[in-house]
């Protein structure tokens, strides 16, 4: 999508996202690791792990479509 | 039930903290951020309306399929699921499938191929300005009705989910979709959609896994919707349909096959340019084909965010969800059962990023509602109407006002369904007078170069008229229903189908007609609009899996395999 306009990828956008809302979702799972919040399978931590994921994805969507990054 | 679900029944459904307002908000600032950075790409028309015809098959597609996936889809159909079980799932299998496959293959190459900004645009080009004008005037009028039932549907769920009020909603949202759609044109509207995309699969997902985990997976899941509703059945799609007494939809598999996967689901996915315009924007023949059937297998695994939703609120929610006609207060609706099941899993951070979804899903539906508008009203009428031969950057310009006026006009309609809240229900049966004829339209024009002009506006009139009239008739009279729609038992999803079937083949029958009595269009004139005069590249030289057809195949095989595995 960079042949005419060399724009920024969408891709980056999203690993942008998804990393920013990953450390985000993380920071608030662990906060609460002691005293989770009163949902159903709280126990599970879903936040923790959920926002782990996001962020490992952001990482390589962000670190794959970075600006400038020759392909 | 738990502490926030009590909350939920005396005030709103979920309650956000700082963690959740943050994520809200910062999808705000990078949604504005993005349509800054993209105005200084949005120069030209063809980079305004149609996002510079570069996009790669993967963005084109991923925004097709989202410009489907908004708010009110995912809520309306989680609830369907809850209401009629996983036959609400033919939506997004049947009903989808074999459609976009047949975009990518069949339809693709001549509204690639002929240049056009959009289907009437088309229309202009293989039949004249008739049927093109009825269609473009229609279609305006109707997408900026859609956009402002959206804006209200939005403002709704926010006030019931939330809590915040109706007229910060309207507004907030509107200003974000008009300033970057205005600056950004195409390209800010499908960027959002792709990140829209991302932000509903991470923002639901979580509820069809965390929900098999505490039923102990598919078969625990049945178990306990047995044994909560004996003796219904809402795990099967097929099995069911022998005869509308034995589903709770009261539709038999003929209406499903014929009417929702032969009429109703290719009129839409087909024709409608809402979601067409996404496709357009691809950067070569290729690519367009390629776009709808990427798109097809995102659309195939759909229903595990909104169907199994459905169907666990069946199985775990400790109340029984009633229409939303008959809700009493404290009483939870069927289009409720997403938002529920949200909270019942999702605790601070995850309530947030499920929420922002669900906002992002309303912005980018009013977003493809005023980007489609802009183009047709700048294209199929201002153009060819009013003014013919100004400079490009005039029209860019005329793109961009007609988004800030567009939201306007969809911010009266929202305060005009405020007022009027069955118009609602009316604006969304509208669209589906023009769907199903424009495909039997579209479709002979295509296939067959004898049809004529007036043929095809004929044939499209016949087609609405006898859509309005069989929709009224079922409204204002009951036994209707039992000549229409062959059972006195249809449903309005299953009334809407038999509909969409009656007035296509009306459509078809008056096209053929008229054509019979009328003079053809000489065949120079119809160089690359129709199939017999059309060379449309086949790719003999690619490999198998550079092949769109390949890949349309896998795609329609993976679905026999879905509905075997569902029966």
């Amino acid at each position: 999508m960079v042949e005419k306009h060399h724009i920024i990828p969408v891709w980056f956008f999203v690993g942008l996202l998804l990393l920013i809302y990953g450390v985000m979702i993380l920071a608030s799972g662990l906060a609460e690791w002691s005293q989770p919040s009163d949902v159903v399978l709280a126990q599970l931590h879903a936040p923790v792990w959920w926002g782990a994921l996001l962020v490992v994805l952001g990482i390589i969507y962000c670190a794959k479509f970075r600006p400038g990054r020759a392909d | 039930m738990n502490a926030p679900l009590m909350i939920a029944a005396d005030a709103t459904l979920v309650q956000l903290r700082g963690v959740d307002l943050a994520i809200i908000a910062i999808y705000f600032l990078l949604v504005l951020g993005i349509g800054f950075y993209l105005k200084r790409f949005a120069t030209t028309g063809e980079d305004f309306f149609l996002a510079g015809r570069e996009m790669t098959a993967w963005v084109a597609g991923l925004a097709f399929v989202s410009a489907n996936l908004g708010s009110l889809e995912l809520l309306g159909w989680a609830g369907n699921a809850y209401q009629y079980g996983i036959m609400a799932a033919h939506w997004y299998w049947i009903g989808a499938i074999p459609a976009m496959v047949f975009l990518g293959l069949v339809m693709m190459p001549f509204y690639y191929i002929s240049k056009t900004h959009s289907v009437p645009g088309y229309l202009k080009l293989r039949y004249g300005p008739e049927a093109s004008a009825l269609s473009a005037i229609t279609f305006a009028f109707m997408t900026i009705l859609m956009s402002g039932v959206n804006m209200y549907a939005m403002a709704v769920v926010m006030e019931v989910v939330l809590g915040w009020n109706l007229h910060f909603s309207i507004i907030v949202s509107s200003l974000t979709v008009g300033v970057y759609v205005a600056a950004g044109g195409l390209f800010s509207a499908i960027f959002n959609e792709v990140l829209q995309f991302f932000l509903i699969w991470f923002g639901a997902l979580l509820i069809p896994i965390l929900g098999l985990v505490e039923t102990g997976g598919w078969s625990g899941m049945v178990a306990r919707i047995h044994q909560n509703f004996p003796g219904e059945n809402f795990t099967h799609m097929w099995a069911p349909m022998s005869s509308p007494a034995h589903n709770p939809m009261g539709v038999y598999w003929v209406a499903i096959v014929f009417g929702l996967g032969a009429v109703q689901s290719m009129g839409y996915w087909t024709t409608d340019f809402l979601v067409v315009q996404r496709v357009l924007s691809a950067k070569d023949v290729r690519s367009a084909k390629l776009a709808p059937i990427i798109g097809s297998f995102f659309k195939m695994a759909v229903p595990l965010i909104v169907i199994l939703p459905g169907l666990l609120g069946r199985a775990v929610l400790p109340w029984h969800l009633v229409p939303a006609n008959q809700a009493q207060p404290g009483q939870f609706k069927y289009d409720d059962v997403l938002p529920l099941m949200l909270a019942r899993y999702c605790g601070p951070g995850l309530l947030g990023l499920g929420i922002t979804a669900l906002v992002a899903g309303f912005m980018a539906g009013m977003a493809g509602n005023v980007s489609a508008f802009a183009t047709v009203w700048t294209y199929d009428l201002y153009r060819p109407y009013l003014r013919k031969d100004a400079p490009d950057s005039h029209y860019v310009s005329m793109g961009r006002w007609c988004t800030i006026i567009g939201l306007f006009v969809s911010i009266g309609a929202a305060y005009l369904v405020t007022r009027n809240k069955s118009m609602m229900d009316y604006v969304q049966a509208l669209f589906g007078f023009f769907i199903a004829p424009l495909f039997g339209t579209v479709l002979l024009g295509m296939l067959w170069k004898r049809v004529s002009r007036m043929a095809g506006f004929w044939g499209l009139l016949a087609g609405v008229v006898s859509s309005i009239t069989i929709f009224s008739l079922m409204k204002v009279d009951e036994r209707w229903v039992s000549v229409f729609a062959l059972s006195p038992l249809a449903q309005p999803l299953a009334q809407a189908m038999w509909q969409a079937l009656w007035s296509c083949i009306t459509c078809v029958v008056v096209t053929v007609l008229v054509t019979m009595v009328t003079k053809p269009r000489p065949d120079e004139e119809l160089r690359g609009l129709v199939y017999a005069l059309t060379d449309t590249a086949h790719e003999q030289h690619a490999s198998l899996f550079h092949k769109p057809a390949f890949w349309g195949a896998v795609a329609l095989v993976i679905l026999v395999i879905l509905q075997i595995i569902f029966w």
